[in-house]
């Protein structure tokens, strides 16, 4: 899909649609192409800084590739109490990369997340859409070794 | 159903609609909430719908999936209508043995039941369920009951009614008057009197006016507008719709985090069928009236939730707040008269035109009526959604309904309002929870999230953790806040690591009370709050950090040494686990931890069954 159509797509966009299109060009690339935000601001005549201003202020948005799987863990209080925080270090030392990071071959991204809203079952990590509660390290190394050999099968 | 002409068309279809319903008819409920759909409630309803069918019982019983039913840690929640059994944890290979045996022959399954963890006891019916018989579920009623987006299923069950009911019988400024009378308080955090609020809002010029519906819930650990939006978005919706015909607006906005996305999909399915009968859009039921609802998803910002950063950020800005007043009341949505309430307070109106202003304000205490929906979680036996009267204590709440610290532990603290709020320790267990009562012993009723914490939690750890959060999350347009709380997380962290000197509770205190009163939105003034209550109510645990160089609840992993004692068997479970190898040892010999390489990851600690794992330095060098 190219940019305009994209736009076509949203129907009548303002300048105050920004977040909504920005979220659907996350949808459809996975992150923020630069060029792409370029081409944005040519067609709605929204400054550039602008639109950067806005894809640095929230954390939904990238401005780099990310890994095909988001792998996304809970800081959140519940969890914390919880053993959250183990948790966060498990998932690192299973992936072998830090928060914010994609593993070398674009697999994985590891976020950590302030609530994933699922609280009761702390603490909580998300794969893609799929919830896991009431984690622990053993559970980690099952889960994360099976998506790499899912990973692997579908290579 | 069909489109809806005027309200004498709406009155006769919800009366059909109620002649058409029998409440014997056998219902097999599964829950359908985020929790329940985490631990695989998804196969259990389709494993039902395939038994249905194979059983040729389709006509007989009905299948519904419904909103969250609260009790999330034990799901996926399964309940038989019209006797109410309760099973917990249900597997797709249970369900033919419950079609078979309870629904069809009305028998209770004992190997399913319930287990009471408090007494033991099996227990088989849901009403009997301690964690449910100490709730009062008035705005969560429907969650449970009706399908989450069937127009028709919540008119049944008389939604919408309270809408109707204002369109044909009330002048705007009544409904307002209705909403004062009974003393409705927003359940965003602040409490401020609803009704005022619509008042300032109904009363302010302007060509055009907008409600907004806060679902931004950012607070971690408060999940209730995700559950009431996922369960029963028509009920937040005709709140909604009661306020727009209050204020004078034509257009509302839901802004929900990104978070959340049955939430988002279960409420856009909701609006394109109120649109459908004419519930919403132009000239609703022939009345005049014309008010449509429109999403916005969040991007992840915590800020957003405060209500003019939320503006911001529905006006395509960055979410950062605006200096108040003007009040959105008066100046909000592209610079027009904006009433914001959050979810749960819209969900609250329908209920007060229904049964009245007195019927509402004769629930809860006297300054805060009503119920407030809790979030029970963090180190608690029974987790998930509690719903009771205000002024309900603080022990009802974590031991009656919550059944207690689980694995034999001690209570400790329970913190209220999230980032903004307090730790209240034991000595107030029997505080009756309202707005007020909280505020006067530092803490906050904020979105209703309760994180319960036992004596393995340590408060200082606690205090950083929050600090972290809003450090993380202030928008940096402030000074106070931006700097500010940076520099108090640097003095806890400094504390955390053993390196706190005398003199630095003194400073952390004076610095709070700065950043609280130069701040310049709610994040900044009340961020200080997890760190004042905490000094105040376990100042001896942040003393014992600085001048002990120790952290008695064992979680400040810079202050701790592991250590094996005496007591250890060498059954070797600990080498196995400890990811460097820094446990050494003959079989059935006691092991050593060797300090230089250990990572105080705490493995060792969590496997040994022989609670031969000690963490506190202190225990070390004694010995
Ligand atoms: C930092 C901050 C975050 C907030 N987050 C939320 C939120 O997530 N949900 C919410 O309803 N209100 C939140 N509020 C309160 C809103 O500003 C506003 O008072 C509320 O939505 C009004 O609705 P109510 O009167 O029905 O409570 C927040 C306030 C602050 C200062
Ligand atoms: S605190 Fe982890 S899901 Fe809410």
């Amino acid at each position: 899909m190219t940019v305009l159509e994209l736009l076509g797509s949203m129907g009548k966009v303002t300048p105050g649609d920004l977040i909504p299109i920005l979220q659907e060009v996350q949808n459809q690339y996975g992150y923020l192409p630069q060029g792409v935000l370029l081409e944005i601001s040519e067609h709605t005549i929204i400054p550039a800084s602008r639109i950067y201003g806005v894809a640095t202020f929230y954390e939904q948005f990238h401005l780099e590739p990310r890994g095909k799987h988001i792998i996304k863990c809970c800081r959140g209080t519940a969890c914390h109490v919880r053993g959250g925080s183990t948790l966060i270090k498990d998932i690192k030392n299973e992936l072998g990369i830090d928060e914010g990071e994609t593993t070398e071959d674009l697999q994985f991204t590891f976020e950590t997340v302030a609530c994933l809203g699922t609280c009761a079952l702390a603490p909580v990590m998300m794969v893609d859409d799929k919830y896991y509660g009431k984690m622990d390290a053993k559970k980690v190394k099952t889960l994360i070794a099976e998506l790499r050999s899912a990973v692997k099968e579908t290579a | 159903m069909e489109k809806l002409k005027s309200l004498s068309d709406f009155f006769s279809q919800h009366k059909a609609l109620v002649d058409q319903t029998d409440p014997n008819k056998p219902m097999i409920v599964v829950c359908g909430g985020t929790g329940c759909i985490a631990l695989g409630a998804v196969s259990v309803h389709q494993a039902f719908k395939e038994a249905i069918q194979r059983l040729g019982l389709t006509d007989e019983v009905t299948l519904k999936s419904t909103g969250c039913h609260g009790f999330c840690e034990k799901g996926p929640a399964v309940v038989i209508h019209p006797d109410r059994f309760f099973y917990p944890g249900v597997t797709p290979e249970d369900v033919t043995e419950i079609l078979e045996r309870t629904v069809m022959a009305g028998e209770a399954i004992e190997r399913l039941a319930y287990i009471d963890p408090a007494s033991g006891k099996k227990i088989t019916y849901e009403y009997d369920v301690p964690f449910y018989a100490g709730q009062e579920r008035n705005v969560f009623q429907y969650n449970g009951k009706i399908d989450p987006v069937d127009i028709e299923d919540y008119i049944s069950h008389g939604g919408y009614c309270g809408f109707a009911k204002v369109l044909d019988e009330y002048k705007p400024e009544e409904v307002i008057e209705t909403v004062i009378k009974a003393g409705l308080r927003g359940r965003g955090g602040g409490g401020f009197p609803v009704g005022l609020k619509w008042k300032f809002c109904h009363e302010a010029e302007g060509d055009k006016k907008y409600i907004i519906c806060n679902a931004d819930e950012g607070d971690p650990g408060a999940f209730m507008d995700r559950s009431l939006l996922e369960g029963t978005p028509h009920s937040v919706m005709e709140g909604m719709l009661i306020a727009g015909y209050a204020i004078g607006a034509s257009t509302g906005i839901i802004y929900v985090r990104a978070e959340y996305p049955l939430a988002v999909s279960n409420t856009a399915k909701a609006i394109e069928l109120a649109r459908k009968v004419n519930l919403l859009g132009g000239n609703i039921l022939g009345s005049g009236f014309s008010f449509d609802i429109e999403i916005r998803q969040g991007a992840g910002a915590f800020v957003c939730g405060e209500e003019t950063a939320l503006i911001e950020s529905i006006e395509g800005q960055r979410g950062m707040p605006r200096p108040r007043p003007p009040f959105p009341a008066v100046a909000g949505y592209h610079g027009r008269p904006t009433n914001i309430n959050n979810v749960e307070t819209f969900a609250n109106v329908p209920l007060i035109i229904n049964k009245g202003a007195d019927w509402y304000s004769s629930i809860g205490t006297e300054k805060s009526t009503g119920t407030k929906i809790f979030a029970l979680a963090g180190t608690v036996a029974n987790t998930g959604l509690v719903e009771v009267p205000m002024g309900a204590t603080l022990r009802h709440i974590v031991f009656d309904i919550g059944g207690g610290i689980p694995d034999g532990k001690k209570f400790k603290a329970a913190q209220l309002g999230g980032p903004s709020g307090g730790c209240l320790p034991t000595q107030h267990l029997d505080c009756e929870i309202d707005y007020d009562s909280l505020q006067s012993i530092g803490a906050m009723m904020g979105s209703g999230g309760l994180i319960v914490m036992d004596e393995t939690n340590c408060m200082v750890d606690v205090a950083k953790y929050f600090l972290q959060f809003v450090q993380a999350e202030s928008c940096g347009k402030c000074t106070p806040c931006r700097i500010g709380t940076r520099e108090m997380l640097d003095m806890l962290e400094k504390i955390c690591d053993g390196k706190g000197q005398p003199g630095d509770l003194e400073e952390l205190e004076k610095l709070a009370n700065d950043v609280n009163s130069a701040s310049l939105c709610g994040l900044g003034q009340t961020a200080p709050n997890p760190v004042l209550s905490t000094l105040k109510n376990f100042r001896a645990e942040y003393e014992a950090h600085i001048n002990d160089k120790r952290c008695p609840a064992g979680a400040c992993e810079a202050l701790l040494t592991y250590f094996i004692l005496e007591t250890c068997v060498g059954c070797g479970a600990c080498v196995r686990v400890c990811p460097v190898n820094a446990i050494e040892g003959d079989k059935k010999q006691r092991h050593i931890i060797e300090p230089g390489l250990c990572i105080k990851c705490g493995q060792c600690f969590n496997i040994c069954k022989f609670n031969a794992v000690s963490k506190d330095g202190k225990e070390h060098a004694a010995i």
